[in-house]
């Protein structure tokens, strides 16, 4: 009876889990879907979820217009880039407030979290005039750089967490048997801090590749990315939905098989910690 | 011997200083509107004819276009050569000396062409600062078969009383059919364009003589008791957040009798390919109240040069191309007559191949000389522009007072709360602004 029970409940939850998942990926599966019909199938009511006149038009017509792989290429610059530099300043600033903390370690990583709470906009026009008057506007080190400054205060964050669990006498132990700073960083510490290192990069991977703001105000075609491309679909006074749809799904795709093959990693680094 | 060197050197010197000599780039940022994508589809036939220039597209979605070239011009980036913009923002721009004005179009540009209400209101005492390449009012569009079905006769001017009642009866919401689709979604440009033409034909209007907002006024709560009894009883569900798109949506799918909107949109819902109702659409100045003003704006998507600008001269060459009755012609030829951009020119509407497939010509233009920006309200105000007034701070008013609009159209506010509500936004944002004490 009891494994009955078992049995029913690991049922029940499994189904709960596969409903959920299906309503989380569900907008997504949409866009995809929207993105082979027709302008006209796009907005049907009441709409059709499969059985429509299948098109790869959109596509077409996306390719024809604009060029994807100059967007997606910059994407992937400025994206890689700036979590390079990112992780590059965040971990020796991150074992350090971990394992020689201060008085005032608190402090600095509360303010550097309130420059997150700051809407972007209001310092929109200072930033502007520096990229103008330095040349950095719509060149991608511009961009790699304001996006690394955006996400630093994140990174450091939950590098900051992922440390803090990694006990102090292993690295004590290290530092006994003669194991300098940089020794002790990267024999000791990296191994064991591997899969929260993994899912901090992804997770910054992801925010710079999404982030919209500086990138469609900072940029215009030289280093104008992915944002760019969907932006140019999207249209307030005409009917492109399916057009923009089809933007859509080339502009998540890369980012999305990147997800796909290292949820593993991302799952574990988010969920389980540094060494447990 | 050293005639051959000077030869054989003046040739490497053009060599090596042709290309860089030849090659203008502009950079055009422009919206993505299928008039606009067309245009961007057409470039190479300009190019051809005008070898030495290159032209690079910025397309974006309206809002973030705003926001883009409106900080690129304020701190002189300098990294757009031609600006797509609205009626709303030439008058501002150009007294803030932003924009270049146009004096280099050409001969042949031939200006008196343009039509006088759409010229008007991109000139500034008298120049040209931006050039229009569609132009846009708002009018009425209804289900002839619907009409005809309930014994209705739309008149080609109705009033509101007139629409009001039609709305009423032709809705059936148990077959999913709505008397009448507003905008509904909150913005200055979304439900507040429809508002502020629709208040103009009430007799409202935003400020008085002393820019003292009026939303306290009677002629405001009749407009706005109108707008939502009419949308709660006819309207589709959800309307508070139906823009441009959503209605269009609506109204393609034989979703609504009626359909006050932009006159664009006619060719679009008239277009068999986009429109499930394409043959049974008719059209009808935009409604009024016995005033002498119908509820309708006026807009024309616009091409400017900014005033950071270094390459004029190829800019403005640009420009009269695009804008010039040439570019009508190319459209026509390429895509035929219906979709050569409307709304700029009279040579357009006396054309008997565009007036042939483009049913709803007579009406756009008819929608078009009826909006007077320069005087649209019946009382007199201090400001410029139909379904807006041209202050810089009226993006952030008219969004403001749009989302108490939008409150009460989904009813989670009172119209007299609303309005209470706006009037006091305004007033404040007027005396931050320093236009009142």
């Amino acid at each position: 009876m009891a494994r009955m029970v078992t049995t029913q409940n690991k049922v029940i939850s499994t189904a709960a889990a596969w409903l959920v998942g299906f309503l989380i990926f569900f907008p997504i599966l949409w866009m995809v879907l929207t993105s082979f019909k027709t302008e006209l199938d796009a907005f049907s009511i009441p709409p059709s979820f499969l059985f429509f006149h299948w098109t790869t038009e959109n596509y077409v017509t996306v390719q024809e217009r604009s060029d994807y792989l100059h967007h997606a290429l910059n994407s992937i610059i400025i994206a890689g880039g700036s979590t390079l530099i990112a992780m590059v300043i965040a971990v020796p600033a991150a074992w350090s407030m971990a394992f020689s903390p201060t008085k005032r370690t608190k402090d600095i990583l509360l303010w550097m979290l309130s420059t997150k709470m700051m809407p972007p906009v209001g310092v929109l026009v200072p930033i502007y005039l520096i990229y103008r008057n330095f040349g950095l506007l719509d060149t991608r080190a511009g961009l790699v750089f304001i996006l690394c400054l955006g996400n630093l205060p994140i990174v450091i964050w939950m590098l900051f967490t992922y440390f803090k669990e990694i006990p102090k006498d292993i690295l004590e132990a290290a530092r006994m048997d003669g194991a300098t700073i940089g020794r002790e960083l990267i024999y000791v510490l990296t191994p064991m801090a591997i899969p929260g290192l993994a899912s901090t990069m992804l997770l910054n991977l992801i925010l710079a590749w999404n982030e919209a703001f500086w990138t469609l105000n900072l940029s215009t075609l030289d280093a104008a990315p992915l944002t760019v491309f969907i932006a140019s679909y999207s249209s307030p006074e005409g009917l492109f939905w399916a057009k923009l749809s089809a933007a859509s799904t080339l502009a998540i795709a890369p980012i999305l098989v990147l997800g796909w093959f290292s949820q593993r990693q991302l799952v574990r680094g988010l969920t389980f910690g540094a060494v447990k | 011997m050293k005639n051959v060197l000077c030869a054989v050197a003046g040739a490497a010197t053009l060599l090596i200083s042709a290309p860089s000599l030849a090659q203008t780039t502009l950079t055009i940022a422009t919206v993505n509107n299928s008039d606009m994508i067309r245009m961007q589809g057409l470039t190479s036939e300009f190019t051809a004819k005008n070898p030495d220039i290159t032209v690079k597209w910025v397309t974006l979605e309206e809002n973030v276009l705003r926001q883009r070239v409106t900080t690129d011009i304020a701190t002189k980036g300098g990294q757009f050569d031609v600006l797509t913009i609205g009626t709303y923002e030439v008058p501002i721009w150009a007294k803030k000396n932003w924009l270049v004005p146009l004096d280099k179009l050409g001969a042949d540009y031939d200006v008196g062409d343009l039509l006088p209400k759409i010229r008007d209101a991109v000139s500034v005492d008298g120049k040209l600062y931006a050039a229009p390449f569609y132009g846009e009012s708002s009018m009425v569009m209804y289900r002839t078969d619907l009409f005809d079905k309930a014994g209705l006769k739309m008149p080609d001017s109705p009033t509101w009383d007139f629409v009001v009642d039609a709305a009423k009866k032709l809705t059936d919401k148990a077959g999913g059919t709505y008397g009448i689709c507003l905008r509904g979604k909150a913005g200055w440009g979304e439900n507040m364009a429809f508002l502020t033409a629709m208040s103009n034909s009430f007799g409202a209007r935003w400020f008085d003589e002393k820019w003292e907002p009026q939303f306290n006024s009677p002629e405001w709560k009749k407009t706005l008791e109108t707008y939502v009894d009419l949308m709660k009883q006819a309207g589709p569900p959800g309307a508070s957040s139906n823009g441009f798109n959503e209605n269009l949506a609506l109204f393609s799918a034989g979703k609504c009798a009626m359909w006050i909107d932009a006159t664009v949109a006619a060719s679009m819902v008239t277009n068999p390919k986009d429109s499930k109702v394409a043959d049974k659409v008719g059209f009808a100045l935009a409604p009024n109240t016995g005033l002498g003003k119908n509820a309708n704006w006026l807009w024309a998507w616009s091409l400017a040069v900014p005033a950071g600008s270094k390459k004029v001269d190829a800019a403005q060459k640009f420009i009269a191309w695009a804008t010039s009755k040439d570019y009508s012609k190319l459209v026509a030829d390429k895509e035929g007559w219906a979709s050569a951009p409307p709304g700029t020119r009279i040579s357009l509407y006396k054309n008997p191949d565009y007036l042939k497939v483009a049913p709803f010509a007579k009406m756009t233009l008819a929608s078009i000389d009826a909006a007077d920006p320069s005087h649209p309200t019946v009382k007199p105000v201090p400001y410029v522009g139909v379904q807006y007034a041209a202050i810089p701070e009226f993006q952030g008013i008219g969004t403001s007072v749009g989302q108490q609009f939008a409150a009460a159209l989904s009813g989670n506010t009172s119209v007299d709360a609303a309005l209470a509500a706006a009037q006091t936004s305004t007033e404040r944002e007027m005396k931050r602004a320093g236009y009142i004490k």
